[in-house]
């Protein structure tokens, strides 16, 4: 009892360790770096470009951009080890906007380098050290942007946009401020994936730059206060974490200060698999159920609502002056888009719930689909059997997209730019088809329709304060059980037998009134005795 | 007095103590049960789970100290199962009792409470309800230790089944005790001796229903 309680205890502490090493270096680096960037003989320039501030950078931090252009946050690039897909954003079809190819400079203005203009080509080949954006993820000025259609480049002068002046960023001003990332650097893309605030993800938007404790219990400034690198904390530039290949379960337990670098981008790497001290049943389930599965009970919790229907098929359409259709709800959300068709948006979204084994497949712009049917844009596996598989929450994206009816396979489009083709300006399908799959190098017959789609966006952030995780009857229930979708699994509460359920009750009825007649008889046959 | 019946203490203040909180035990368990089980919704899950869980270890430890104490005094001998004079036994029951002139053919005595017809219900109960419930539901309880114990390829689909039938079992055999209770003359007797231990018997001595 003594030594078990004594590791505890050292566990305890370390995990205390930890949690000051993350926080201490996220809140005191004004006042604990050793490093002033504004004091620096390198960064006393009138900086022009982007660029320019990245040489300045290098010439201390030498490895910097070898470092990142390593990752995928450089190559857009990735080779699943599981399922030997080539996936990446370079080549990944979804249910937003898309693909990146032949969209380059308005997808590439999240791409983490300057000036990436043609997926055909690698960012390494394209790109050298100097286009790393270095300020896109350290910029503690919050006035850092890179404007939305220039291929990962922030605007250099002054440019009028929809009317307005807009200025560009003091480059020389940022440089001299520069720290670790906060929420605000990682949002400024991953907020806004799929083309605006919470579009895409549903458990990443805006609302979490500053959330209150109720819509994320670390992030919040009332609760842990972490950044996103607190639990993505990169080595060597390499941010952890995956959608292609999610860490389901932490095999190496809770983490605790050593000398190898180890990644936290899991519940259980800080919070082990026995995380309940008072309702110990819980930790029963962590061997099957995820801890997102409770501890997120809804995502887009955070009044930005996330997109959920996306039709591309209805896009095209103009008003009676012929100028493209624009369609708002009550709620000021656009429903329909001349140039993207029609959506549907959902906030406080009860997730769907899948067996997930954390390794993505996607149905690649090469993958024959049966158009018969609603068309899974991405598979993943998982089951009940499968020990590293957890029950998990995700955001079922739905949708139609543009296929070859011919030769039976997603297409890939051309949406923005200033060509003739682009749908964009022309919305002529025809046209920014034939220009895509040509860019693209894919096969197409010439013959297009548009086919339903789902798409699985596994959940795991906005994770609620411990009362707002679901209870014992959210799942066990027969009626509108949580987990209704999971079949494999006898689950007390949600199944029954009803046939014993049926001969059990009658039985006990037969008994009751077998019993009740037989004293109604002995009754009446007392009191006539009794005469 | 009259009858050669002489008052008694049939049932200790341990066998009492036992009785009276494994009846409350299993009425908990049959309420906790069925609700887990979807039957009714007078309890919520968690609730009903954890009380469940909680009267089981309960009930455990009573039995460690009823197995003790049938064995130390020799009580469990009041259950071995016998023919004789069941016959008797079914037919006051089912016919007999409606006439109020009857009496019942069994002679009771201390060392020979249970009439053949309990002795069989009961060790059903003990033999076949009890094994079932228990079995399906240490299973149930220990269900997170299944791999550890090499059950990994078990599924809980029939352990749960084992466990409603035996829960149904129990409801039958609550239902027809309850109601045997008052099958006595005056209708409270057999209640008011459980109560107090006391009751108007054969001495050992007599020529009981069973043979020695």
């Amino acid at each position: 009892m003594y030594g078990i309680g004594r590791r505890r205890t050292a566990v305890f502490a370390s995990f205390v360790a930890l949690l000051l090493i993350c926080f201490g270096n996220a809140q005191a680096e004004v006042k604990n770096s050793t490093a002033d960037h504004s004091k620096f003989k390198e960064l006393q320039q009138d900086f022009k470009t982007g660029p320019e501030v990245t040489e300045a950078c290098l010439s201390c931090h030498t490895e910097a951009s070898k470092q990142l252009m390593q990752t995928t946050h450089w190559t857009w690039e990735f080779d699943h080890p599981k399922t030997g897909e080539k996936l990446g954003k370079r080549n990944v079809l979804n249910s937003f906007c898309g693909n990146v190819v032949s969209n380059e400079p308005r997808c590439t203005s999240c791409h983490i380098g300057y000036g990436w203009q043609d997926m055909n080509v690698s960012s390494s080949e394209a790109l050298g050290e100097q286009q790393v954006d270095c300020l896109v993820c350290h910029d503690k000025t919050g006035t850092y942007s890179k404007f939305p259609t220039k291929a990962g480049h922030p605007l250099y002068e002054p440019t009028n946009v929809n009317g307005k002046v807009q200025m560009p960023p003091d480059l020389t001003k940022i440089a001299q401020h520069v720290g670790q990332t906060s929420r605000e650097n990682c949002g400024a893309c991953h907020f806004y994936g799929g083309g605006g605030d919470g579009v895409k993800h549903g458990d990443l938007d805006s609302s979490l730059t500053n959330p209150p404790k109720s819509l994320d219990v670390h992030m919040s400034k009332e609760g842990a206060n972490m950044t996103c690198a607190t639990c993505h904390n990169p080595d060597a530039h390499n941010v952890p974490g995956s959608r292609y290949a999610t860490k389901v379960i932490d095999k190496e337990g809770v983490d605790i200060p050593t000398s190898h670098y180890k990644d936290h981008a899991s519940c259980d790497s800080c919070h082990g698999d026995k995380p309940h001290k008072t309702k110990e049943k819980l930790n029963d389930h962590t061997d099957k159920v995820a801890c997102q599965t409770c501890h997120i009970p809804e995502f887009a919790r955070g009044g930005v609502a996330t997109k959920t229907w996306w039709d591309w098929s209805t896009a095209g359409k103009m008003d009676e002056n012929g100028n493209p259709l624009n369609i708002k709800d009550d709620h000021g959300h656009i429903t329909y888009m001349a140039t993207k068709g029609d959506f549907k948006y959902a906030e406080n979204v009860v997730p769907t719930y899948a067996w997930f084994d954390g390794q993505m497949n996607y149905t690649l712009r090469d993958e024959e689909i049966n158009d018969q049917g609603v068309v899974a844009m991405n598979t993943f596996g998982g089951s009940a059997n499968d020990p590293q598989s957890r029950i998990w929450p995700f955001k079922l994206m739905r949708g139609k997209q543009p296929y070859d009816t011919k030769e039976k396979h997603l297409l890939i489009n051309h949406v923005f730019g200033k060509d003739d083709a682009s749908f964009w300006s022309n919305f002529s399908w025809e046209k920014a088809l034939k220009f895509a799959t040509q860019k693209a190098g894919q096969s197409y017959s010439g013959e297009f329709g548009f086919v339903e789609t789902t798409m699985h966006w596994p959940i795991t952030h906005m994770v609620a304060p411990k009362e707002d995780a679901l209870s014992c009857q959210d799942c066990h229930t027969r009626t509108n059980s949580r987990l209704a979708a999971i079949t494999d699994v006898y689950m007390p509460g949600r199944d029954h037998f009803p046939l014993l359920s049926s001969i059990g009750w009658g039985l006990a009825l037969l008994t009751l009134v077998g019993s009740i007649g037989h004293g109604l008889i002995r009754l009446i046959s007392t009191k006539r005795g009794g005469r | 007095m009259a009858n050669g019946k002489i008052k008694t203490l049939v049932f200790t203040r341990f066998e009492r103590f036992w009785h009276w909180c494994q009846a409350l035990l299993i009425v908990g368990m049959m309420f906790t049960g069925f609700g887990i089980n979807g039957a009714h919704d007078l309890i919520a899950y968690e609730q009903a789970a954890f009380l469940h869980r909680m009267a089981a270890w309960t009930l455990m430890g009573l039995w460690v100290f009823a197995i003790f104490w049938m064995f130390t005094t020799g009580e469990w001998k009041q259950f071995i199962p016998t023919v004789h004079k069941l016959r008797e036994v079914v037919r006051y029951y089912s016919i007999d009792i409606f006439n109020p002139e009857a009496v019942h053919p069994y002679r009771k005595t201390r060392k020979f409470k249970h009439n053949p017809l309990q002795r069989l219900a009961y060790l059903a109960f003990m033999l076949v309800i009890m094994p079932a419930i228990w079995g399906s539901g240490l299973l149930y309880l220990f269900y997170n230790d299944w791999p550890a114990l090499g059950l990994q390829n078990w599924s809980l689909e029939p352990v749960a089944f084992v466990h409603v039938a035996a829960a149904f079992g129990m409801l039958l055999f609550f239902i027809g005790h309850v109601y045997m209770v008052f099958t006595a003359t005056p209708v409270t007797k057999y209640l008011h001796a459980m109560l107090t231990g006391y009751e108007e018997v054969y001495p050992d001595d007599s020529e009981t229903g069973v043979k020695k």
